[in-house]
């Protein structure tokens, strides 16, 4: 079993590459099991968002 | 999950709106070669390395390498302020290169200001079992759908970058902002794959927390 801590770990690193087949498995289901973890997994991939608009909006 | 993004990027809506040519690289490279501009970003980046060098040509010699180096990816940004960030990112990184030669140490990581260790674990957001300690939970952030059209939002953000560790700000944004593979800036940096991981996550996390802190749970109407 993974701890929040390694999946913090493992949320950032699939920004990156795909994670590999137990990786992604482990991932995942502590994801299912996880509230915080989720809510995390969630926040990072809305953190690339915001980054992206960030360099892109107008502001001029 | 947005995996492996390839090098460079396009910039412009993504929304198809057809909408491509106001914010395209071409434009915004012309809006930033505005010498007005770059005069008075120039003033203030010499005025904070003045500040950390206290010597006035070799802050002089840093803000135009910075300036230099920022403007080769000038054309992946929108707006004044991103960029500005992006150009405070890389001359924090000169400075801290130079403070590093001065002191001729590995100990100066980093400048006077930020407080990340060389082994920054975030072992407060974790309790002894590897969970999220108790108040350090992270929340539901919802759609930010509103948040990306309010300026008090970009200025929140914009603190929560300056305030990351210099190295870690860099990559990020390199990463993030400019689009660049993982092996670019590892080439550029003099990285391992290992260690720009590292650097990318330390960044998400303190990013995250920031943004709760000042955003989520300080309430918007502090900013206004």
């Amino acid at each position: 079993m993974l701890s929040c801590k390694e999946v913090s770990r493992l949320t950032s690193l699939a920004q990156e590459r795909p994670l590999g087949l137990w990786e992604r498995v482990q991932f995942k289901v502590h994801l299912l099991i996880c509230k915080n973890c989720s809510n995390f997994a969630k926040n990072i991939g809305l953190l690339r968002d915001i980054s992206r608009e960030h360099a892109r909006r107008d502001d001029n | 999950m947005d995996l492996n993004r390839e090098k460079g990027r396009e910039n412009g809506p993504e929304d198809g709106s057809g909408n491509g040519s106001k914010n395209s690289p071409a434009h915004n490279a012309s809006r930033l070669s505005d010498p007005q501009y770059l005069k008075e970003l120039q003033v203030k980046m010499l005025k904070f390395a003045q500040i950390q060098l206290s010597d006035h040509q070799l802050a002089e010699d840093a803000v135009q390498e910075a300036l230099i180096g920022a403007m080769k990816n000038a054309k992946s940004f929108g707006g004044k302020s991103a960029f500005k960030t992006w150009v405070f990112a890389i001359l924090k990184n000169k400075i801290s290169d130079i403070l590093r030669k001065r002191h001729r140490t590995a100990e100066v990581t980093n400048l006077v200001g930020n407080s990340a260790s060389e082994d920054e674990d975030f072992s407060n957001l974790f309790d002894e079992t590897g969970h999220w300690a108790n108040g350090m939970e992270p929340k539901k952030w919802g759609d930010p759908e509103a948040e990306l059209k309010d300026k008090q939002f970009w200025l929140v953000f914009e603190t929560c970058l300056d305030n990351l560790p210099e190295k870690q700000a860099k990559v990020f944004m390199m990463r993030e902002h400019i689009g660049l593979s993982s092996d670019e800036i590892c080439e550029n940096e003099g990285l391992t794959v290992s260690n720009l991981h590292v650097l990318l996550y330390r960044a998400r996390m303190r990013l995250q927390k920031c943004l709760e802190l000042r955003w989520l749970e300080e309430g918007k109407e502090d900013y206004a």
